[in-house]
């Protein structure tokens, strides 16, 4: 039955932007921003907010734009190198972040973050400042192609990344590695008596949740063709913990479930009223009240109270 | 006599100045179930966190098979093959029973796998053959956290169990059990203490338990060893009778 749902949902997401071409913007960015939700989503599991992964979605974007300033110009080559490149930012980041718990986790990962905006705003000779930098349109497999049509090819390619890697992160989520990051949350003791490095645990978490983030900053980037530092100001990474609770943490779909519902609920919003955040901020009163599991917990009651 | 499993050499600790272990040495053989009594706040839980690294004594060593392990970390001596199960439980409270298990399972064997699930086949089936055995199979898809403080208990010893110890420590293994399953939870944790040849110590305030139960006892009072010796030796001890049994 969940096949079945799961299976509908992508399909229909598919033919949207056939219907409404404005609509695949806008869903392009919504997957994106689901991957990043994604990242953070695996780090609540461990009870762990983190409020800097915008630093990761950033990282990438950027780590795309320097990567075809110096040549590289297939999209295949730059997504991986730039999620690698999120990857090992969090993995150092991670070895001194992992150590922390509850607000001063979050506090840190607040100011990391904050310690890489300013660096990308300030650095104007190698970042260009303010106004960032320019992610060109990428071959697609050694095929130029124009923008209009990449646009629709990076959606569909988005669109399948989110199920292939989706699969994969449950598959991490229900494995030994998945149930004891979990674990951490519950009881760290038993952990330690149980001879498990809570530490490498949650680090193999981090770096996980930072290649999300970075797949998202990519994916990102070149959809909107240019990267700009307050993709990592902390406000940002505020939207993705928002998203993830909205969304809800009981399973992979929730992230994605999360951002699509924001960015259509903004682009809706915004051409009825400039106080479009009211709508968002009422919206985030009433599911938490009312739906603590988040819309996730809509489809899947059971297995999220399982968690 | 072998050399001990576990060996601790003239342990002292103190805390705000109350002595804790005050120059104790103990040890703990092959086959044994070592029970250590004593007066609440003597100081028997502390040995347990001495020895599973949890603290550090201000002076003396702890020794396993002969290899220092003082100031090893409890994850490293937990992987040497020293369990734990505790007074108040430590269970991963928001996952089912079987999930705990199969944790604690995946932990001594596969924890490095991120792709193959937790629930195998076999590792269920290891899971429940352990909860057959400690008496709670019918509490095997319930959350843990909604289990009455017995079965929590029960739960306790059976994932210290399976991480399938040498050497196995228990903090008060009855308490918290009603009086009618106290004896059937002995008689499972013996069982598969035989069966699967492990050596225990446990800390118990019954003394029928421990009558039963025990190869040796110890009687520790105000951070020393009071008296040692064979359950029926140290009950006949009238010192030990006066100052911890309570009867003179």
């Amino acid at each position: 039955m969940r096949t079945i749902v799961a299976a509908s949902a992508v399909l229909i997401l598919a033919v949207l932007p056939v219907a409404a071409p404005w609509l695949q913007f806008v869903l392009t960015l919504a997957i994106a921003k689901g991957f990043a939700a994604l990242g953070v989503a695996v780090l609540l599991r461990a009870g762990l907010i983190s409020i800097g992964h915008a630093m990761f979605f950033a990282a990438s974007a950027y780590g795309v734009a320097f990567l075809a300033r110096a040549g590289i110009n297939d999209l295949g080559l730059l997504l991986i190198l730039s999620v690698l490149a999120a990857a090992l930012l969090g993995a150092i980041a991670g070895l001194f972040l992992v150590r922390y718990r509850a607000i001063f986790f979050a506090m840190l990962n607040l100011a990391v973050s904050m310690v890489f905006y300013a660096l990308c705003a300030k650095l104007y000779s190698v970042t260009g400042g303010t106004d960032g930098m320019t992610v060109p349109v990428p071959a697609v497999f050694g095929v130029v192609l124009g923008e209009p049509t990449f646009k629709s090819v990076l959606f569909y390619i988005s669109l399948a990344l989110m199920l292939l890697v989706g699969l994969a992160i449950q598959r991490y989520l229900n494995s030994p590695l998945g149930h004891a990051l979990a674990a951490v949350h519950s009881n760290e003791i038993r952990l330690e008596y149980l001879g498990i490095p809570v530490w490498a645990v949650l680090l193999v978490a981090y770096v996980v949740s930072a290649a999300l983030a970075g797949l998202g900053g990519a994916i990102a980037g070149f959809a909107i063709g240019r990267v700009v530092p307050d993709f990592a100001f902390w406000t940002a990474s505020g939207h993705l913990v928002l998203i993830a609770v909205l969304g809800g943490i009981g399973g992979v779909p929730g992230a994605f479930i999360g951002a699509l519902f924001l960015e259509l609920l903004h682009s809706v919003a915004v051409t009825v009223t400039d106080a479009w955040n009211l709508i968002v901020g009422l919206t985030l009163i009433v599911v938490i009240m009312f739906l603590p599991q988040g819309f996730y917990g809509l489809f899947s009651r059971k297995e999220a109270s399982s968690l | 006599m072998t050399r001990p499993i576990l060996e601790a050499r003239g342990l002292h600790v103190a805390f705000n100045g109350v002595k804790a272990a005050d120059g104790v040495s103990i040890s703990i053989h092959d086959g044994e179930f070592l029970a250590i009594i004593g007066p609440n706040g003597s100081g028997k839980t502390t040995l347990l966190n001495i020895c599973t690294g949890y603290i550090r004594p201000g002076s003396g060593s702890v020794l396993l098979d002969g290899h220092d392990i003082t100031h090893l970390s409890p994850r490293a001596i937990a992987r040497r093959g020293v369990a734990r199960a505790f007074q108040i439980p430590q269970l991963f409270s928001a996952q089912r029973v079987i999930d705990n298990m199969m944790l604690a399972l995946a932990a001594k064997d596969g924890l490095w796998n991120a792709i193959r699930p937790l629930d195998t086949g076999a590792r269920r089936a290891e899971a429940k053959a352990l909860l057959d055995l400690i008496g709670l199979a019918d509490d095997t898809d319930r959350i843990s956290s909604t289990l009455p403080e017995g079965h929590r208990k029960l739960l306790d010893i059976a994932v210290a169990l399976a991480l399938k110890p040498r050497l196995l420590l228990l903090d008060e293994p009855t308490s918290g059990v009603s009086a009618l399953e106290r004896f059937p939870l002995m008689e499972a944790l013996m069982s598969a203490l035989r069966q699967r040849q492990i050596t225990a110590l446990f800390v118990e305030h019954d003394m029928d338990v421990v009558a039963r139960y025990a190869s040796r006892v110890l009687v520790w009072n105000a951070g020393n060893i009071m008296a040692e010796g064979r359950p029926d030796q140290v009950f006949s001890n009238a010192q030990v009778r006066e100052r911890v049994i309570g009867v003179a």
